[in-house]
């Protein structure tokens, strides 16, 4: 299970101390566009942390009200898939595969090559807060392992090497 | 005279370079003064080969790989418009013997269309079988997947056509049909290089299925780590409306349907099929309690087809070449072809559609020519995640649903990782609990805490800490997993565990000569 907290200590409450602020205008058009559809929560989710790059804590509530589900529920859902954050990424993120496929081609080295060159362990964002890096369950790449993710872009057989120039391209990025 | 080349558009070959190389080509011509049609295509599933360039000639198409950007300028000097003579040259595709000796049903099409061409695929065969199923009474469509013996491609390998009985007989409205493109198994790939490469297929077996059962509407559930296979997918939809064979009227027929993609979140426990039921309603992927059958209470209550990617894609060709035609193939109670997937650390890895029967080592060895390494073969996992690692004694075991079981091992959704001798099997015994232990939707008790505290106790073997006494926790805990947990990651999680413990003891520091336990 994923265990991750977007409700910070005793925020929980109706008058508790306030979110930071979001775009609630982004938000109202996401579920704007999924009004009315059945089972709709995810498809609400994927679209609000496409626009922001995560799903605010403070949306939650906005979310909730739209659809006419609970807070809590809500909250659950998005605790509960790996897929959602909720507070800011890095500027890329970085998916290195950790399945069996990709162990089998070198991706134990490979992730401990991206650790030592980041500066951050799998989960977390570099000191420098160019490149979250994230493990992944397979990518579907199994037959070119091992497989990454950047930004959406797929790689295979990816060598540190070839890794190098990945994370050098995506710290160019601004 | 225009060339054909063509260029897979699959994201594995797109993972190499695929589009670099493509511009190179279409730059090269131009230099050349020379008129080509570049065609991005589905992949052969020749991955060790990718990117992999096919130029029709006179005497069929010939393919060159793997083919890199820079390897382009020497391809043109060297005649590659004529399929001339060079090192990456592998001469005619259909006549290379990783091709030659498949059974390619459910994958005809592999390597030969562009996805999106609803042209191209009518060429090659498609929409027969949704036109003569719309010619049949829908009770008679049922029973053709039935004769077909078409069992699930899923994992569970359940009779597809027993499961769309049920839903056809099933009173309520509306119904559902559920694709379930979770394909959360590592290994496997199948269901990807269908969405991705032939979608028209899935989408043809998906109205059939609807058409059988009496469902309108559809959901395809995709796992978010498919971009590619979601924006193909929308395409081929936008595109199967627009010319009637989705709609209000499939075919001009007295039959509607229309399907919409979801995406998932990143959660392998929605690949089971009522947590996906669950996840497809906005909610936590928290598997159910069965009964009841999602075919008589799934999606939103209403009775619910829930088929793989490949079985429904392998629906079309049984109904085109009648169910008989599809059942010839096999052994025992496994018919048909299984598109198998060689992956990790296998020289050719790729894919490979065989009639089942054929074993482990001819795959392995003949098809996927041993390691990439060059290293001897030492482990084997089929079936994902959940299934047993097999060492070199077990190779001979014919790809069989019922052959396999007997080893705790499984078919599943047809996924081969190759490790060669430099695997830790104490660590990926390790690893398969902890896999459990994030994956797990929290329902019950023995998945839930029995992971985190199964991998614990591995880690204290490895350790050497009090090994004996911790081994035998290990067993007791493996059997309540097995024996007490609601759905399979939990029940299954203890098969590689206990499977790398029986073949593979040195690994864990325990003796060789342990006393033969569960497997
Ligand atoms: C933990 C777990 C994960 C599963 N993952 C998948 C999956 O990713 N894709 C899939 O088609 N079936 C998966 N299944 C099997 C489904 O529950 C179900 O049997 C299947 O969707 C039925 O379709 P089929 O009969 O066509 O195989 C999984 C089952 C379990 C227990
Ligand atoms: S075995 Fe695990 S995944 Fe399955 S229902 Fe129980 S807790 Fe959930
Ligand atoms: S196991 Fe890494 S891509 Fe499938």
């Amino acid at each position: 299970m994923k265990n991750d907290s977007v409700l910070p200590r005793g925020q929980g409450r109706r008058r508790g101390p306030e979110f930071p602020p979001y775009d609630t205008a982004a938000v109202a058009a996401i579920l704007d566009r999924w009004r009315d559809q059945p089972g709709n929560l995810l498809p609400i989710l994927h679209g609000v942390q496409q626009a922001l790059g995560f799903v605010p804590p403070g949306a939650v509530g906005q979310i909730a009200k739209a659809i006419n589900r609970s807070r809590a529920e809500v909250h659950g859902v998005i605790s509960f898939y790996h897929d959602f954050r909720t507070s800011q990424p890095g500027r890329a993120v970085l998916k290195l595969c950790q399945a069996e496929s990709c162990q089998a081609c070198g991706s134990r080295e490979l992730t401990a090559h991206a650790e030592r060159t980041l500066g951050c362990k799998l989960g977390e964002t570099s000191p420098d807060g160019a490149v979250t890096l994230e493990p992944v369950y397979c990518l579907g790449n199994c037959a070119c392992s091992p497989a990454a993710l950047l930004d959406g872009e797929l790689h295979g057989r990816v060598t540190p090497q070839g890794l190098d120039r990945l994370l050098a391209q995506a710290r160019r990025r601004p | 005279m225009t060339i054909k080349i063509c260029v897979p558009r699959d994201a594995a070959a797109l993972s190499l370079g695929a589009d670099a190389t493509a511009a190179a080509i279409a730059k090269a011509a131009r230099q050349a003064g020379q008129a080509i049609q570049l065609v991005r295509t589905s992949s052969r599933g020749m991955f060790w080969l990718e990117p992999f360039v096919e130029v029709e000639t006179a005497t069929g198409r010939v393919g060159y790989g793997p083919v890199t950007a820079e390897d382009v300028p020497g391809l043109f000097a060297a005649g590659l418009l004529r399929g001339g003579a060079h090192p990456l040259a592998h001469g005619v595709v259909e006549a290379m013997p990783f091709l030659a000796r498949q059974e390619r049903l459910t994958f005809a099409r592999a390597g030969l269309t562009d996805p999106l061409s609803l042209a191209d695929y009518e060429t090659h065969g498609g929409l027969r079988g949704l036109r003569r199923a719309l010619g049949m009474a829908p009770t008679a469509v049922v029973e053709e997947v039935v004769a077909s013996g078409l069992r699930g491609r899923g994992g569970a390998g359940f009779p597809t056509g027993i499961k769309w009985r049920t839903v056809a007989s099933a009173p309520a409205q509306p119904k559902y049909v559920v694709i379930n493109a979770d394909e959360g198994d590592s290994g496997t790939y199948s269901d990807r290089m269908v969405m991705e490469g032939d979608p028209y297929v899935l989408l043809e077996g998906m109205a059939i299925a609807g058409y059988a059962t009496g469902a309108s509407y559809g959901y395809i559930y995709l796992r978010s780590e498919y971009p590619h296979a979601l924006a193909v997918l929308n395409e081929a939809l936008a595109t199967l409306r627009a010319r009637g064979v989705y709609g209000r009227n499939v075919l001009g027929a007295d039959f509607a349907f229309d399907a919409e993609v979801r995406v998932g979140a990143g959660a392998y426990i929605c690949g089971e099929e009522t947590a996906l039921l669950e996840s497809l309603e906005g909610k936590r992927g928290m598997v159910r309690f069965k009964p009841p059958l999602p075919a008589i209470k799934g999606l939103f209550g209403q009775p619910t087809v829930v088929n793989n990617v490949v079985s429904l894609a392998s629906v079309p060709i049984i109904l085109d070449r009648g169910g008989k035609h599809y059942a010839d193939y096999g052994m025992g109670r496994s018919r048909g072809t299984l598109p198998i997937q060689l992956a990790g650390n296998v020289k050719r890895a790729g894919l490979v559609e065989k009639a089942f029967g054929v074993t482990l080592r001819q795959l392995i060895e003949d098809y996927g020519g041993g390691t990439r390494s060059g290293r001897p073969v030492r482990a084997v996992q089929v079936g994902g995640p959940l299934g047993a690692y097999f060492d070199q004694r077990l190779l001979d075991l014919p790809l069989d649903y019922e052959a396999l079981a007997q080893h705790k091992g499984m078919v599943g959704h047809g996924g081969i990782v190759v490790f060669d001798d430099t695997v830790d099997m104490a660590e990926q015994a390790r690893y398969a609990m902890e896999f459990c232990a994030v994956e797990s939707c929290g329902k019950c008790t023995p998945c839930r805490i029995g992971s985190t505290r199964g991998r614990e106790l591995i880690e204290k073997i490895v350790r050497g800490k009090d090994v004996a006494r911790n081994h035998r926790q290990l067993l007791a805990l493996c059997d309540v997993m097995e024996n007490a947990s609601l759905c399979a990651l939990g029940g299954m999680a203890p098969w590689p565990v206990l499977s790398a413990l029986q073949y593979f003891p040195g690994d864990f520091g325990l003796p060789a000569k342990e006393p033969a336990h569960v497997v």
